[in-house]
């Protein structure tokens, strides 16, 4: 699904990412850990394609990123459901639009029906009319997964997704994408939440992996 | 047109809604494309009289020559009868008449004043002639008259007709340059409007882009907000236009210079040809700068 060959992502020069190999499978379930600023987050924007690796290579779905244009990139994205830390929300756009503008973008009229439904799966069916600056951080992380989820993707990969959120709401997020890997998605976390790792032991077989002094080391063991 | 129009009306409840309302450089571009419609309007207004101009002047004086007879007073009756039958016998020429003293009153009246003793003066005999559509040989005509009245001479108007028409040639040639210019002009600040538009809305591209939107739906969202306001500005504009053109003042009041400024008859459809132009005009210049700024994306 997502395959990394010693992949290496560098910015000015300076190697941020090296030698990173790894493939992820469908329906695999994946901690992403590391000190801050380790390059978790350049590691999940590789993974959709929002930067391109400096050396080796990255094939999404089978294809080389490389070899992707502008419009292949967007169409991939839409196999690929991404929950950013500091969710990017369309502030004058409801709830609700928001959620739907996987669809809106495709040209695709979402079903109210399933819509309501998802947004009842996440717990924000009354906020549906509500704009993104009324909500509160978990509220907006769960309107972010429901956005993400919405075109039903083969890959869910969230940065930070708890980050801003109270045990509570980080279990409840937690259980939401247990129950999307369920459904045979694949689910990468990238956290830096140890408790929030064991906390998902007893409910998915996950895979932790590690990016430490530039390298992604996958000999952590199974939870 | 009226699909165009309905197209646009559903900007605000279809997808275009994904681009937030940008306050600023809605004003902007509506301003720019009213203020350059107006003068557009004035611009097509002046080519348009231009070309009447050309056309009139060309046209009436093409059609018209005069011949001049200077002699001696007991000859000039026995030269004026002499050009008249030549003229008669002389193809393309539709009819001819000897200028009588309150003509030629009237033409000098402007240069020396209404007190003018014709009498006293040793004026030629003017022969005005009216030329056929075939017009006349005029360097044949010209060596006939030599021959038979030695002091007429034919004078087919060209010295004054060809600079004049030039002039107004060049006028019109003008006005269509300015129109030109101000379409260009109009595409340059929407350029600049929709560019602004475009960094301003960073954040929204980003998202668009993180939830799988291609280019071409992200450029048509700002093409389309742009044009809608490039053709609602430049509709006022236009209309505007029209009416100051309307209310110059009429060609008796605003004097020979004025004449035939603004439009006349069908010609006052040809300012309704600036809206769908201004709205083209928008369309490209969004685009260009939407693709531009959004290939430098990922």
């Amino acid at each position: 699904m997502i395959e990394l060959q010693n992949v290496a992502m560098s910015y000015s020069g300076a190697e941020l990412l090296s030698d990173m190999s790894l493939t992820l499978a469908p329906g695999s379930f994946h901690f992403l850990t590391g000190p801050s600023g380790a390059g978790k987050t350049t590691f999940l924007k590789l993974c959709y394609a929002e930067l391109l690796p400096t050396a080796g290579h990255l094939s999404l779905f089978g294809k080389d990123v490389r070899g992707m244009d502008r419009d292949e990139i967007a169409g991939l994205r839409q196999r690929i459901g991404v929950v950013h830390q500091d969710c990017q929300f369309l502030d004058h756009l409801s709830v609700e639009e928001n959620v739907a503008l996987p669809m809106t973008v495709n040209r695709r009229t979402p079903d109210m029906t399933q819509l309501r439904e998802l947004l009842a799966w996440v717990g924000l069916k009354r906020q549906a009319n509500a704009l993104p600056p009324q909500l509160s951080g978990g509220e907006r992380q769960r309107v972010a997964l429901a956005r993400a989820v919405i075109m039903s993707p083969d890959v869910i990969l969230a940065d930070e997704p708890t980050g801003n959120l109270d045990w509570e709401m980080s279990l409840r997020l937690l259980s939401l994408l247990v129950e999307l890997n369920k459904m045979g998605k694949t689910v990468v976390i990238a956290t830096h939440d140890l408790n929030l790792i064991r906390q998902a032991k007893p409910q998915v077989s996950a895979r932790v992996l590690r990016i430490a002094k530039r390298h992604l080391h996958t000999a952590g063991a199974d939870l | 047109m009226k699909l165009t129009l309905l197209t646009f009306a559903s900007e605000t409840t279809g997808p275009d809604r994904v681009v937030p309302p940008t306050g600023f450089t809605a004003r902007l571009t509506l301003f720019t494309a009213a203020a350059m419609a107006f003068l557009a309007v004035f611009a097509l207004a002046l080519s348009l009289a231009t070309g009447r101009l050309a056309d009139r002047w060309a046209d009436s004086l093409a059609r018209s020559a005069t011949i001049r007879i200077s002699a001696p007073p007991e000859q000039m009756d026995a030269q004026v009868a002499a050009v008249q039958e030549v003229l008669k016998t002389t193809p393309g020429v539709a009819s001819s008449r000897v200028m009588g003293d309150d003509e030629m009153k009237g033409l000098l009246k402007p240069w020396f004043g209404p007190d003018l003793p014709v009498d006293a003066l040793p004026l030629p005999k003017l022969i005005a002639v009216t030329e056929t559509g075939a017009g006349v040989d005029a360097e044949g005509l010209r060596l006939r008259l030599q021959a038979e009245a030695p002091g007429a001479i034919f004078d087919d108007h060209t010295r004054w007709r060809r600079p004049l028409v030039a002039a107004a040639e060049r006028i019109r040639t003008l006005g269509l340059l300015s129109l030109l210019l101000i379409f260009g002009a109009m595409a340059g600040m929407i350029t600049l409007a929709a560019q602004a538009a475009l960094a301003a809305n960073g954040q929204v591209i980003a998202t668009l882009r993180l939830v799988g939107a291609k280019d071409a739906f992200i450029a048509r969202a700002f093409v389309r907000r742009f044009t809608t306001r490039g053709l609602i500005g430049a509709v006022a504009g236009t209309v505007l236009g029209m009416l100051a053109v309307a209310l110059l003042p009429s060609t008796e009041a605003a004097g020979g210079f004025l004449t035939g400024l603004g439009f006349s008859g069908a010609a006052w459809l040809w300012p309704l040809i600036i809206p769908p132009i201004a709205a083209i005009v928008a369309f490209a210049a969004t685009r260009f700068a939407a693709l531009r700024m959004l290939r430098r994306l990922r």
